[in-house]
């Protein structure tokens, strides 16, 4: 019974840093320059966050009547999101002044969702963790529409937005279920109750937890809960994609871990068979489609589906391999897609053209440094050596091996080999088609090339000298049962 | 003193890295200058680590610097890891010193081409793998200098990669070193299956420690797998082709391959493993006689070449062979010692080589030369004392060394070797000899276009060559027989282990038996004879050589074909592999496996397209999806059990 108020001191200073954001944009003269502020405002705040999150307590600690836990998976993924928001940050700055959607509103929004992210973390009960599922929903609800006189970006928020209420009626409906059956929301109570019953469940709080898995595939984009993906990723600024590709995905397997590994741990067998077979849909059904598409934004979508499913089989391997597996994974994903979406932002011009697959023809000898960059992340995310991604998917399928999910694991390198034809299609464009288009002159910033350049890092560091982050991650794995 | 061996290897990198990466920007000074510097100071360095060395007693003379681990999997281990000994210590001189000379020579050079930057950029290159390979204390860090130096052959052999004829020989070159390389890779797998660790010294150690008798098999098939490579970087019989044609590249790149760099790589390696060589007479045997009569070969060859880099070239391959063959009767300290003596008088011939070819204006034919030693006069004395020094007379360097050779494959391997050895000390002699009269004596056959532009090369072109001479005058009192500064200095290497008892070859260095003096003269004069008789048909009767050819016209035919050895490889392996890899192409690979690939991609495209139809842009739709998987869900929780 605690109310440790600094033990959430990293998400109240980014909510102070909010504010201060909509306070300076609403103050600073409408003229030119007052804006350009703001990035640099957020960006401090997301640093202050981190060196708290970074000193904060390595013990498990819970506060506010256990409904916040801080714990080293938690911390390990609040520096993934402030990683991935501050790069973001840094992507957005010259593109949203170039695409005229330079609203201060912009970053304080994007500050909001990353709380929604910790707190999902965080979370220790489910009723918190839905509250932060709704801040960072709602925020990016907002965020896929910002481009307002874009029919498409309209189209897309509104599409999100009625799906996602469907879908977070089913996690609310399995929440209230699961209250029903056992008359708590704490996580490590339920466990309790569950363990109680000695493993014999009743066939309600099952249906409750289904329900949970529904409202969380759909946050993580798990096939069939992922139509939206495509038609969204697309419609949205390509900053806010970027963005929704990372955070809100990493903070829903967060949840998903937390939830499933403490709460259903001890009846691990009722779910893992579903999981099982969603990871083979999501991983399947993403690299498949992703083969057909022409905009590079669609194909992005359909390899974060892709790359969920990969996510997932380390869930059902549900052994402290595959939480360390999903750390790592989660902060390759970051470095690799961030990267990725920042050289999309680079090479389109105003109004988002330029993001067909075809229109990166030639750019190999154009622009050699951002076609070296992109094949690194590309390279990265088909999991070929020596880059982040080859590690991070050699722990997600050993995990799967070491709790005897081989075939699970051949098909996920299936999976893996499928992706390798529209990874290194990009890279065989760049350098070996004639350009089709002339290159106009590029947006470049100090801001995107230092998010490129610490993308890239990020993606060879990990993936060459992985062991020091991986034992990071070990330290942080749950402690389960 | 010793820890700032990582820095002999670092400045030729930095060098590599300015040079490639801005050197195009930079002037062709400041390249020069970055170049020339990078392995300079590498050269002091070397220097420094040498004297350090010398402080410990001749026992305790090796230091081993692991910079950082780099591979570990199970058990194996290879870290990136440097060993200084004696012999290593002495490569690294040897490679940065003449290196250094040549860098030097380069800027003369090279001054007017328009690959300045790239040049030297590979040139660095070249050092630094060389110099990566001779300080690795493990066998696979030792292989990647290996097979850098490969890579650094193929791209300055094919360096003016424009002239067709360039680009071969750097394919060729390259191509015929992978057959080694093959080889060696084979053997290092074999070393480490067998004693578990690629450390040279564990290796070593247990060699002794695990009781390898002499003659076992799997060391004499390592022996002869590592050999194997040997023979490719080295230039050895069956695999020497490449080193003729290697002089398509610039002669300084010459020079670094021939004297510092590269062919002395199999030497070098076999010195390096002689306790594992020790053990299997019969490999032993087989190096003796490889070199043996490699030595004698390439010789023959070179006595009729008109192209004064491929008398050279040829003479290369031939005291190569005299390197193995110390090696295979097991006086490794003679080999070594040669391969010094080698570096300074050969990088002085082909510097000087270079220096004559330059003057006329890019003209290389010798029947196209002489009289030039008025002209030219610094580079005429130069090549004068290389000549003598390559030709075995007392005392130039050149004299001791072969003469060692001569005297241990007497003492220590039987009278065939020593006799096939003098024999070709005669040729070389005479070849020699008749490139030094046809160049720069006689009268002058040179065209009065060349002549016009006759003249000496620059001073910074000049002053290597007189380095060179110097020291291919002094090199040899290293290893004065009785009072061999060498000798001693390298003895920790070759002769630490026990085994030579058991195998009955001497590895130590006892001169003893061979009458050492009345072998000085004999060699001598054998020297004598050769120069006397090319001096009888190439300034007495000029028209000796013709009427000879003419008589010996079949003998003539076949050594100016040399062997016409190019020609049956094309038939024997060049062409039936081209053939055979056209029919694996066309029906295996493109048939069957494109395919069967073509096929699956086809497939899993066409379900991609399908798929897709699903994506119809209504919410609907999407909306219904989920609820189709809420059903499929519920109905796996509740009624699957």
């Amino acid at each position: 019974m605690t109310f440790n108020i600094l033990s959430i001191l990293p998400i109240l200073v980014l909510a102070g840093f909010g504010m201060i954001v909509l306070l300076v944009d609403v103050l600073s003269s409408r003229k030119l320059g007052g804006k350009n502020f703001l990035a640099y405002i957020s960006l401090i705040g997301i640093i202050t966050a981190a060196i708290l999150t970074k000193n904060s307590t390595s013990t498990t600690l819970f506060s506010f009547s256990e409904t916040i836990i801080i714990d080293n998976y938690s911390l390990f993924f609040n520096f993934i999101f402030l990683l991935s928001t501050g790069l973001i940050i840094m992507i957005s700055h010259s593109y949203i002044k170039r695409e005229e959607i330079n609203y201060g509103e912009y970053y304080a929004l994007i500050l909001f969702s990353t709380i929604g992210m910790m707190l999902m973390a965080s979370g220790a009960d489910l009723l918190n963790i839905y509250i932060g599922l709704e801040v960072m929903s709602i925020s990016i609800y907002i965020l896929t529409g910002f481009k307002r006189s874009k029919l498409i970006s309209n189209e897309a928020s509104l599409k999100y937005f009625l799906l996602g209420a469907f879908a977070t009626g089913f996690l609310l409906f399995g929440i209230s279920i699961i209250y029903g059956t056992t008359g708590t929301i704490n996580l490590n109570q339920i466990a309790c109750f569950i363990a109680e019953k000695g493993g014999k469940s009743d066939p309600l709080m099952l249906m409750g937890m289904g329900l949970i898995i529904i409202g969380l595939g759909f946050k993580v984009a798990s096939v069939p809960f992922h139509a939206w993906v495509p038609d969204v990723y697309e419609g949205a600024p390509t900053a806010v994609t970027a963005f929704m590709s990372v955070g809100p995905k990493a903070a829903g397997f967060a949840v998903f871990l937390r939830i499933f590994l403490t709460a259903f741990g001890s009846i691990h067998y009722e779910w893992q068979k579903i999981i099982y077979i969603l990871a083979i849909l999501t991983m399947t059904t993403g690299n498949i489609i992703a083969i057909a598409q022409v905009n590079i934004k669609r194909m992005l979508a359909y390899s974060s589906i892709a790359h969920a499913g990969y996510l997932l089989i380390a869930l059902v391997a549900d052994n402290n391999m595959g939480v360390s597996g999903t750390l790592f994974y989660v902060l390759s994903y970051t470095f690799m897609n961030i990267g990725a979406f920042a050289i999309v932002i680079i090479l389109s011009q105003k109004g988002d053209e330029f993001i067909q697959i075809n229109d990166y023809a030639g750019l190999g000898l154009k622009h050699p440094l951002l076609a070296i960059a992109m094949s690194i992340f590309m390279l990265s995310m088909a999991g070929v050596p020596p880059t982040a991604g080859f590690v991070g998917k050699f722990y997600i399928f050993s995990a799967a091996i070491k709790s005897g999910y081989i075939g699970l694991a051949i098909i996920g390198v299936i999976n893996a080999v499928i992706s390798v034809y529209y990874y290194l299609r990009i890279m065989v464009i760049m350098y070996m088609k004639e350009p089709s288009r002339e290159f106009s002159p590029l947006t470049i910033s100090p801001l995107i090339i230092a998010a490129i350049v610490i993308s890239v890092i990020g993606t060879l560091q990990l993936g060459i000298f992985p062991s020091k982050v991986m034992e990071m991650a070990q330290q942080s794995i749950l402690i389960l049962k | 003193m010793l820890n700032t061996v990582a820095l002999v290897l670092l400045f030729p990198l930095i060098g590599t890295i300015i040079n490639g990466l801005i050197g195009k920007n930079l002037r062709k000074e400041t390249v020069g200058c970055i170049a020339c510097g990078a392995i300079g100071l590498s050269f002091l360095v070397s220097i420094v680590v040498f004297f350090g060395l010398l402080r410990f007693p001749p026992d305790a003379r090796l230091f081993e610097k692991t910079l950082f681990s780099w591979i570990e999997s199970g058990s194996f281990k290879a870290a990136f890891a440097l060993q200084v000994d004696p012999l290593s210590s002495l490569m690294i001189l040897i490679v940065t010193g003449v290196g250094f000379l040549i860098h030097i020579y380069s800027i003369g050079y090279m001054h007017n081409d328009k690959g300045y930057h790239r040049y030297f950029c590979y040139m660095n290159l070249f050092t630094f793998s060389m110099l990566l390979l001779v300080l690795s204390n493990n066998f696979l860090l030792m292989f990647i200098g290996w097979e850098a130096v490969g890579l650094c052959s193929y791209l300055l052999i094919g360096f003016w990669f424009e002239k067709k004829s360039a680009s071969n020989a750097a394919k060729k070159a390259f191509v015929v070193n992978r057959v080694g390389d093959f080889g060696f890779a084979l053997g290092i797998m074999l070393i480490f299956l067998t004693f578990h660790t690629i450390d040279f010294t564990e290796v070593f150690s247990s060699v002794s420690n695990e009781g390898f008798h002499a003659g076992s098999f799997t060391i004499t098939l390592i022996t002869l797998l590592l050999f194997m490579g040997a023979t490719g970087k080295s230039a050895q019989i069956p695999l020497y082709t490449w080193l003729p044609d290697a002089m398509e590249g610039p002669t300084p790149v010459s020079a670094l391959i021939h004297a510092a760099t590269m062919v002395t790589a199999g030497v070098y390696m076999i010195a390096r493993c002689n306790v594992l060589y020790v053990l299997s007479p019969f490999t032993m045997t087989v190096v003796a006689s490889i070199g043996a009569a490699t030595a004698l070969f390439a010789a023959t060859i070179g006595l009729v070449q008109n192209d004064i880099k491929r008398v050279l070239a040829y003479s290369t391959i031939s005291q190569l062979g005299y390197m193995f063959l110390a090696c295979g009767v097991g006086a490794f300290t003679a080999g070594i010692f040669h391969l010094m003596t080698h570096a300074f008088f050969k990088a002085l011939l082909f510097l000087g080589s270079g220096s004559v070819i330059h003057a006329l204006s890019g003209e290389q034919d010798m029947r196209k030369m002489g009289g030039l030693r008025h002209q030219i006069p610094i580079t005429y004395k130069t090549f004068l004392i290389g000549t003598v020094a390559i030709a075995g007379i007392p005392p130039f360097a050149g004299f001791f060394s072969k003469d060692e050779i001569l005297l241990e494959s007497l003492t220590r391997g039987n009278f065939i070797y020593w006799s096939i050895a003098s024999l070709a000390a005669l040729f070389t002699a005479f070849y020699m000899f008749r490139l030094l009269f046809m160049t720069f004596h006689g009268k002058s056959r040179v065209d009065h276009h060349a002549a016009e532009h006759l003249h000496e090369s620059p001073k910074n072109m000049t002053l290597p060559l007189t380095i060179l001479a110097g020291l291919s005058f002094v090199g040899g009192f290293l290893g004065i027989p009785g009072a061999s500064a060498i000798n001693n200095f390298l003895a920790p290497v070759f002769s630490s282990h026990i085994h030579t008892e058991m195998s009955g070859i001497h590895t130590g260095s006892q001169h003893g038996e061979g009458h050492p003096y009345l072998m000085m003269v004999i060699s001598t004069a054998i020297a004598i004879a050769g120069i006397s008789l090319a001096y009888q048909m190439y300034i007495k009767k000029p028209d000796l050589p013709k009427r000879l050819s003419e008589r010996f016209h079949i003998f003539y035919k076949l050594l100016l074909n040399k062997y016409y050895i190019d020609e049956i490889y094309d038939v024997l392996f060049v062409n039936t592999t081209k053939k055979g890899s056209v029919l694996l192409w066309k029906y295996i690979d493109a048939g069957m496996i494109d395919g069967s690939v073509n096929g699956i991609a086809r497939l899993v495209g066409w379900f991609s397209n399908v798929f897709r139809l699903l994506q119809t842009g209504y919410v609907r739709n999407y909306a219904f999806y989920i609820v189709v998987g809420c059903i499929f869900i519920i109905v796996l929780t509740i009624l699957g059990k």
